[in-house]
């Protein structure tokens, strides 16, 4: 039987021998082997390409009823919210993403610390990923004066006064950057051009560097185990299952999660407290009055906090620019062996653990005014800030590690632990008295079981 | 036919020479780029002066005027605020205005032309933001230290009510004093230097 092609087919065939669209679609999809144990922490990257799109979409339809003037902006803000068919629907998704998308890349950057992402071969993918963060950062500062609130104003005023603290030049710098002698229309117009087109431009080209990189070296896992090692006859990694459709299946499963909470947050708490949208933003700029308590978006604060916590001008900016530096040197000043932290020694995990507290700490003090008791705070977790990672190259030389196994190890899954939740849950509510046996409170193995639980944490602390 | 004995250096210099030319030009185009984003001809020329009527200003009390685009104080003390602001200099950064921003007429421990009349740019000299006027002493919340001052929220600077930075916090210098002058006893003009006092 002689099938003849279809005209679709046809089509399709006059494309493919033009755009090598199925060569590009294996390499990066149905061809690209990934580790087949990758856990919660793996789901991050691709939340984060999808809020990237969020941000795009929403942020394409505010433009159309924006308006980049020192003289209308808040009202246009205001307007879209009251007036516009669904513009606070849109205005929510596209605040709402800006505190997601650092959520999802703070949780992706952590991936790495835990995981050691950032090591040898993927030096460069953390490097990348390190720019991304920062036009992420830029991206966002400027997005934030847009509204041309009270904080949108005081905000822009500090951070870019950040770069008159820079000797010699900064004054002139500082003045460039603002196009006038004050935060004024000109600051906020050439923000708006950054914002709306400049740094998205560089985003989307580092996404697509920050995956280029990955995909040619490959994905690490929670094992930390090189997949390329071990082979089947077709040449492909005995521990690796192709991208799509494994992951990509999964990854429906972490966005559906995903969108369940931030559709709760636009719903429901779009302001989020005053964390997401701040409540001075919503009073207009005023050049003449800076709001009694003036605090970065929360995204900001754990910097902001360590710019505060130096009492030198100078020092603080290059404290707080610091924090950010040390982070691309992470690769070279990590000199344990072994890239995961199952089997990386005890020291890295109390000092990482010590880093996510104190990283939290310098969060939530960057949101509370200046009091004594708080500098001293902000000082000591800074101070631990830098030893996480000046103090690596020695104290990572110590750690004892333990075997790396030859392949992926698989976790017991949920279900498979029924048993033994179900055991622990008898332990704490099962009460012998004589022969029988009922429901109540055992104390006995109640404590038991904190003992057990005590011992576990201590023994996988070690 | 290829020759093979190829004149590597010729291509050499034309790649040397095009590169070269290609980043002058390329500096030559960075200069209306870079430049187009300075502060523009208008900007430049809106920093007209401002006249201000002090004669309304009670005692202790502090009324802000916008000069550029900025707030400025101008502040009535009285004599008591006068006899604190010379206890101080032990507790101040740079108390004699060695490096500070002010016009020649308000280098002075008080840094005013008349002591009674402070006048100063209310923008903290650390980043930007606009301290708040706490003429109170030691109220709960700064402490017994405080002989009242200006207290920038953003950072916790302390200035006192001369506009002096004190030891210890992010601000480096103390408030800028701006160029002013008076026209009549009630009348200033910001934004216009005092003449020079006649030789």
């Amino acid at each position: 039987m002689n099938l003849k092609p279809t005209r679709l087919r046809m089509c399709g065939n006059w494309v493919l021998d033009r755009f090598p669209l199925a060569q590009v679609w294996n390499e990066h999809m149905a061809h690209y082997y990934a580790p087949k144990n990758f856990n919660f922490w793996y789901f991050f990257g691709s939340l984060a390409l999808l809020v990237l799109v969020n941000q795009f979409v929403t942020g394409i339809l505010l433009t159309m009823n924006y308006k980049p003037d020192a003289k209308f902006a808040f009202d246009s803000v205001e307007y879209i919210m009251r007036d516009v068919n669904w513009g606070w629907l849109v205005r929510y998704m596209h605040s709402t993403g800006a505190s997601a998308f650092f959520i999802v890349i703070y949780l992706h950057m952590f991936r790495g610390l835990l995981y050691g992402s950032f090591k040898q071969p993927r030096e460069l993918i953390w490097i990348f990923g390190m720019l991304l963060f920062v036009a992420l950062m830029a991206e966002a500062f400027m997005g934030y004066l847009l509204p041309w609130g009270q904080m949108s104003y005081w905000g822009a005023q500090v951070i870019i006064s950040l770069f008159s603290a820079i000797p010699v030049v900064g004054d002139d710098l500082a003045l460039w950057i603002r196009g006038d002698y004050v935060i004024s229309d000109a600051t906020l117009n050439r923000f708006f051009a950054f914002h709306v087109i400049a740094v998205p431009l560089v985003l989307v080209l580092l996404v697509f560097m920050h995956i280029v990189a990955l995909h040619e070296v490959g994905s690490n896992n929670p094992d930390g185990v090189n997949i390329k090692k071990s082979k089947d006859p077709w040449g492909h990694p005995t521990d690796g299952i192709p991208f799509h459709p494994y992951y990509t299946v999964k990854d429906v499963v972490g966005v559906a999660v995903f969108m369940i909470f931030f559709a709760t947050v636009i719903f429901y708490m779009p302001e989020m407290g005053g964390y997401f949208l701040e409540h001075a933003n919503f009073i207009p700029a005023d050049p003449m009055k800076t709001p009694e308590h003036i605090a970065p978006v929360w995204y900001f604060t754990p910097f902001y906090s360590i710019l505060r916590a130096i009492p030198d001008k100078f020092a603080g900016v290059i404290g707080m620019g610091g924090s950010i530096v040390v982070l691309f040197l992470l690769p070279w000043l990590d000199r344990g062996k072994v890239k995961s932290i199952r089997y990386r020694g005890g020291i890295y995990k109390k000092a990482l653990m010590l880093f996510v507290v104190s990283f939290i700490a310098l969060g939530y003090l960057g949101t509370q005014p200046v009091t004594p008791l708080a500098t001293t705070m902000a000082r000591i977790f800074t101070a631990y800030y830098f030893g996480f990672f000046l103090l690596m190259p020695i104290y990572t030389r110590w750690e004892k590690l333990k075997p790396v196994p030859s392949h992926i190890t698989m976790q017991p899954t949920l279900e498979e632990r029924i048993p033994e939740i179900k055991a622990v849950f008898d332990e704490v509510t099962l009460v012998t008295e004589g022969e029988n046996t009922k429901r109540g409170f055992n104390q006995t193995g109640a404590k038991n079981v904190l003992i057990r639980t005590a011992k576990n944490l201590k023994e996988s602390l070690d | 036919m290829i020759d093979e004995t190829v004149d590597k250096s010729k291509r050499q210099f034309l790649t040397t020479a095009l590169t070269v030319v290609g980043a002058v030009g390329t500096g030559y185009l960075a200069v209306p780029f870079l430049s187009q984003m300075q502060p523009s001809v208008k900007a430049m020329a809106a920093g007209a002066p401002v006249e201000v009527d002090i004669s309304k200003i009670e005692e202790g009390q502090l009324i802000r005027v916008a000069w550029r685009g900025k707030p400025v104080w101008i502040l009535q003390r009285s004599p008591e605020t006068l006899e604190t602001l010379k206890t101080l200099d032990g507790q101040l950064r740079d108390p004699q205005s060695n490096e500070s921003d002010q016009p020649e007429s308000s280098k002075n421990p008080v840094r005013s032309m008349k002591p009674e009349i402070f006048v100063a740019v209310g923008l903290c000299t650390h980043l930007g933001c606009s301290p708040t006027f706490r003429p109170e002493v030691a109220p709960h919340d700064l402490g017994a230290d405080w002989k009242g001052g200006f207290f920038c929220p953003c950072h916790g600077s302390w200035f006192d009510l001369a506009g002096r930075v004190y030891k210890g916090v992010p601000a480096p210098t103390n408030l800028e004093v701006p160029p002013y002058r008076y026209v009549t006893d009630t009348q200033i003009i910001i934004g216009e230097a005092a003449e020079e006092k006649a030789a």
